[in-house]
């Protein structure tokens, strides 16, 4: 009995914390695509003193890349240069 | 009649709909498969896509549907009797609703979790998207004009219903402060919230210094306010000043501070309105006083009816949410059933008991005939009586009468609240989206956009000669609020039956409810158009004759794209992943 209450209880929950959940992801997302900015604002053709360094992290980034061009509605890279799929 | 034998008979109608009817929708026409890889696997990022379990996913996408629509609608059509309504409202859930929103459901999972809005812009092009944002910026300008006014109405009517109201916005905002900064549980805090609402409307109820009832300090109904116009409309305009100026902060914070812990609290709302009100109507088992039918209507149940009742019997507004969010969520395939056609079974089930709360509301048939002598009469009075029907209902929980009708309208202010915060921001949106269809810079501006939105809202609702008095002129378009529901309805089923020709199946099941809504549609915006607004009509009224007709138009051409659809022109236009 006390464990089906629980279960509706966390059920509930679940059920309430769904928008919340989602609008913390997004926050995060946008401070993320932010930063991924600052690093490679070069492509974009803004000037970045730190391109020499945040080039090295390249390798890291082509998948998180791959993923954001999927999420943007494009199945393949939209930049020549970035050739993840 | 007994009230709780058509409930059950409702209920058992609703059961059966979901078990056979969806059951042979989901296997023999849509075909799901169990092992298809849906969009939230296939594009998951932990935000927009993201596989849920499909009893919360229900429970979301039903909450995110139901709201103060599914309870206006059958509260204002109980005119023409409870049978035709009833009628409606369950008949319409089972075979057009329920394969409505699980189909627009289905066709966004198969293409890429897309809304039904760039799914359509693929069918009907460019020009067609421009009608459709114009058509759904009339739709949110009316619920704007129209929530307001129902809103300062209810204020008006149970001042004790005003400071917890206001109550709910401080609680909100700590709840958005408690749960996304300090990242604390919000079921604690949106219960606490919840509590601390309710106490002060049984404490506001009970004490008339605690009701803010402004006809009273300006000395009573007869008595003068301001700018030469009576107390009654004063206080309206006082009303509807302050809600068009928390709607303009509401609608320009983000979402977290204001908008979703208001969606925490009404969430519990919606399951206390709910339990509240079949609890009441099991436990006291009240008549049905209302006559079955109203052969004395001064206008006519066809095709009105079907364009009064939308949410609660069907509602192009579900497929939006199905398919803006509610796609992007979906586990599995086969999910689609339960989570989109019994979200509309849950819409169906909050708007039979609105009809029960207002049909066992009066002592006999002629007390209601009386009430509801007009259909304007109806519209003005639906939702009061809604509420006192409702605080009659939970009388039987043995709470006081005051008290119930306090909370009941608390619930019905809370929804409308809400929606109004959303369609202003939907408002925003659309005149940012337009702004840059026609390179006008300055309208994607935010307070620019929302000044616009608010500006016009404000000028709708104050037009001095609406029809129940000062402030009501968003009543003015009201009725073709119902249409451009109804036409967006259409429009999805068009889509799903074109997807379901496309892969060869039997698309007679969401082709038939198609021919059904738009034919009303078409009949009651022809009706209105030519016979009561155009400068011939009984009611000449210039501003509906021009919405009205384009409307019109756009019905007719959604009517002939359908037509030249089935003719197999524009198969290759709705994709099936």
């Amino acid at each position: 009995m006390l464990d089906s209450v629980k279960k509706l209880i966390k059920y509930y929950e679940d059920v309430i914390s769904l928008n919340h959940k989602q609008e913390i992801a997004r926050e995060l997302r946008d401070e993320d695509d932010l930063f991924l900015l600052m690093l490679y604002s070069e492509m974009l053709g803004i000037p970045n003193p730190v391109y020499y360094y945040t080039l090295e992290l390249y390798p890291h980034m082509i998948e998180e890349f791959h993923d954001w061009h999927l999420r943007m509605g494009m199945d393949k890279s939209p930049l020549t240069g970035i050739r993840c799929c | 009649m007994s009230a709780i034998l058509v409930a059950i008979l409702g209920l058992v109608i609703f059961a059966l709909g979901y078990r056979f009817y969806s059951k042979f929708i989901a296997e023999k026409i849509f075909r799901l498969d169990p092992n298809y890889v849906t969009p939230a696997h296939k594009y998951k990022d932990g935000v927009d896509f993201v596989p849920t379990n499909k009893f919360v996913l229900w429970g979301h996408h039903f909450t995110s549907v139901a709201g103060a629509a599914p309870i206006l609608g059958p509260a204002i059509a109980v005119y023409w009797g409870w049978l035709p309504a009833v009628l409606w409202v369950v008949l319409g859930t089972v075979f057009a609703a329920g394969v409505h929103d699980f189909g627009t459901l289905v066709i966004s999972v198969r293409n890429k979790g897309q809304s039904i809005g760039t799914l359509a812009n693929k069918l009907i092009g460019q020009r067609g998207k421009i009608l459709f944002l114009f058509i759904i910026l009339i739709l949110v300008l009316m619920v704007n004009a129209v929530f307001a006014w129902v809103i300062a109405n209810l204020f008006i009517t149970y001042p004790a219903s005003v400071l917890p109201v206001f109550i709910q916005i401080p609680l909100a905002i700590w709840i958005g402060y408690a749960v996304y900064k300090r990242n604390i549980k919000m079921l604690v805090p949106s219960l606490i919230a919840l509590a601390v609402m309710y106490a002060t409307a049984i404490f506001s109820a009970q004490n008339e210094f605690l009701q803010i009832d402004l006809v009273r300090y300006m000395g009573g109904e007869e008595a003068a306010g301001l700018f030469g116009l009576g107390a009654v409309a004063t206080a309206f305009f006082i009303w509807i000043a302050i809600l068009l100026a928390y709607v303009y902060v509401a609608s320009t914070l983000p979402v977290w501070k204001l908008l979703q812990p208001r969606d925490f609290i009404n969430s519990h709302q919606l399951v206390v309105g709910l339990a509240i009100l079949y609890l009441g109507l099991f436990l006291t088992n009240p008549q049905i006083t209302a006559p079955a039918t109203n052969p004395g209507a001064d206008t006519s149940w066809l095709p009105l009816l079907f364009i009064t009742i939308a949410c609660g019997a069907i509602s192009g507004f579900h497929g939006l949410v199905s398919s803006g969010t509610t796609s992007k969520q979906l586990n599995k395939e086969t999910d689609a059933r339960f989570v989109g056609y019994f979200g509309a079974v849950g819409e169906g089930v909050l708007a039979l008991v609105s009809i029960l709360a207002v049909v066992t509301l009066f002592a006999n048939a002629d007390e209601f005939l009386g009430a509801y002598g007009s259909f304007a009469d109806a519209n003005a009075i639906g939702l009061g009586n809604f509420v006192e029907g409702a605080g009659a209902l939970a009388q039987g929980l043995l709470i006081p009468q005051g008290v119930a009708t306090t909370i009941v309208s608390i619930i019905v202010v809370s929804f409308a609240a809400t929606t109004l915060d959303t369609a202003v921001r939907l408002m925003r949106y659309i005149i940012s989206e337009l702004g840059t269809e026609y390179n006008i810079p300055a309208l994607t501006k935010t307070h620019v956009a929302t000044t616009v939105a608010v500006g016009s809202t404000a000028a709708l609702v104050l037009i001095p000669e609406g029809p129940q008095g000062f402030g009501s002129g968003g009543y003015l378009l009201w009725p073709l609020f119902g249409t451009s529901n109804q036409l967006l309805a259409g429009i999805s089923l068009l889509l799903i039956s074109l997807w379901l020709k496309r892969l060869g199946r039997n698309y007679i099941y969401t082709f038939i409810p198609m021919i059904f809504l738009l034919f009303m549609t078409m009949y009651a915006l022809f009706q209105q158009v030519t016979f009561t607004w155009s400068w011939w009509g009984t009611n000449s009224n210039m501003l509906l004759f021009v919405f009205g007709a384009i409307n019109f138009v756009f019905a007719l051409w959604i009517s002939i794209t359908a037509f030249s659809a089935m003719r197999g022109k524009f198969d290759n236009r709705i994709d099936n992943d």
